[in-house]
């Protein structure tokens, strides 16, 4: 590579692609994709955590079920960068504001895909588990949830998805993983941490998905063959 | 904290200026406007036509997926740096260009995907009666799988105006148009008051947006309105 007092030409150019960026700046890079990683992993986990209790509790009761889905339309219609800003007088310039917003915006994906899964159990199913001597509880764990459980994984995918995406804005807090090179990147026009940061943070969207994926197929084995 | 915020709103001299909320407002409601037509013009004739011929079911499906997955903020930032540049475009202010492609990009999945399917999964057997009455193949797409794939292909303009709203908000980051500059700019000025400010107006925005368009949606809906004219002659 072309040196100019022993800087590479791509950074002299500005250019997209440099690869002398990736070598160069892997530490940060990889710092940034750990951060980004777990924010996104910490958010969705919380959202379902509290997804799968509210469904069950929508499911029992029509006014708690209009309730549920009303409050989280009206959450998932405000702007990130705004929730972001309204959470940031209660938990300030820490990474609890941008898992806290995340995390409501999972719950919202959540809460209606949980609640579509085990509304979508057949009745003669759940009678007939009953009908044998299954306690509500073992209803739930060893029946409803094992067959809502792929509706359940294609609300966590898109979830997953949409929050590594949406997960960039959390660098308004300091707290963006991916998102802080891009912000950073903005001072400066630095083509090249644009480029490998996008690039990055869209793979990160992929390879989560695909272990989703990967995930359900270990863990609803019966569905593999049936088509 | 709630009464800075409150005094900052009601504040006459914040609201005027060629960086006032009135300005900032005025300039991402006029982008998300323009946008969406533009979306709604490019998108929804090829997405219709598909679901029509019900081909390319496939790839109407995946652009959604894509756009999930594809960082608005990273779009924005490789527009604004590319060359179509961060200049002056016309009443849309620095960026603004830039930011009208971005959110012209945003706009498209959710209509593409809910118009094709929309007109895809109108119940064949309709269809079929149609076709059997001797009606064209523009007549069953113009008086039977339009009306019925209505209130879905709606659904579908109506999530993209409010992401191209919140998308809007975004523009601020790379110094672009729009409200959520009065957050950017309470950010670099250490003032939390101004941030706070900045957040309900574009909150309260992206609701009303969505109030109005439901509101639009359920006297647009043909069905809807069809029925109420069978409910009214009825005696």
């Amino acid at each position: 590579m072309a040196l100019v007092d022993g800087v590479a030409q791509c950074y002299v150019d500005n250019d997209w692609i440099c690869g002398r960026y990736w070598t160069d700046y892997r530490p940060e890079l990889t710092d940034a994709t750990v951060e980004h990683l777990w924010i996104t992993v910490v958010s969705v986990v919380a959202g379902l955590v509290v997804a799968v209790p509210l469904a069950l509790l929508a499911r029992r009761n029509a006014t708690v079920e209009s309730a549920v889905v009303g409050a989280t339309t009206i959450i998932y219609t405000i702007p990130s960068l705004a929730l972001f800003s309204l959470l940031l007088p209660l938990t300030g310039l820490s990474p609890t504001t941008v898992i806290i917003g995340l995390g409501l915006y999972s719950l919202t994906i959540l809460v209606r895909n949980v609640l579509a899964g085990l509304q979508g159990v057949p009745d003669e199913i759940r009678e007939a588990a009953r009908g044998i001597g299954y306690s509500p509880t073992q209803l739930l764990l060893r029946v409803e949830l094992p067959l809502a459980l792929p509706v359940i994984v294609a609300g966590l995918r898109i979830a997953t998805v949409s929050t590594v995406a949406l997960a960039t804005i959390g660098s308004i807090v300091s707290y963006g993983g991916l998102g802080n090179l891009l912000l950073l990147a903005v001072g400066n026009q630095f083509k090249a941490q644009i480029f490998a940061a996008s690039v990055l943070c869209v793979a990160l969207a992929g390879v989560l998905d695909l272990a989703l994926v990967v995930l359900q197929q270990l863990l609803t084995p019966w569905t593999r063959h049936a088509r | 904290m709630l009464g800075d915020v409150f005094s900052y709103l009601t504040d006459g001299s914040n609201w005027s200026g060629s960086t006032g909320i009135a300005a900032f407002g005025a300039q991402q409601l006029l982008l998300t406007v323009t946008s969406l037509v533009i979306a709604v013009v490019v998108g929804l004739p090829p997405a219709l036509y598909l679901g029509h011929r019900g081909r390319g079911g496939f790839l109407a499906i995946n652009i959604s997926n894509v756009g999930r997955a594809v960082p608005v903020f990273a779009v924005l930032l490789v527009l604004a740096l590319g060359p179509i540049g961060s200049e002056e475009f016309g009443p849309f202010g620095r960026a603004g260009l830039a930011t009208l492609v971005a959110l012209v990009l945003f706009a498209l999945p959710p209509i593409i995907t809910n118009a094709y399917v929309a007109v895809a999964e109108v119940d064949p057997g309709v269809v079929e009666a149609a076709r059997g009455m001797g009606m064209s193949g523009t007549r069953v797409f113009g008086s039977v799988e339009l009306p019925l794939a209505m209130p879905v292909v709606l659904t579908g303009v109506r999530l993209a105006l409010v992401q191209v709203w919140a998308t809007a908000t975004i523009a601020a980051l790379v110094a672009g148009p729009g409200l959520g500059r009065v957050i950017t700019r309470g950010f670099a000025n250490h003032r939390t008051y101004e941030v706070v400010a900045g957040a309900v107006l574009v909150a309260v925005g992206a609701l009303v947006l969505e109030l109005v368009a439901v509101l639009v949606q359920r006297y647009a809906d043909p069905m809807r309105r069809a029925s109420r004219e069978i409910a009214r002659s009825a005696p």
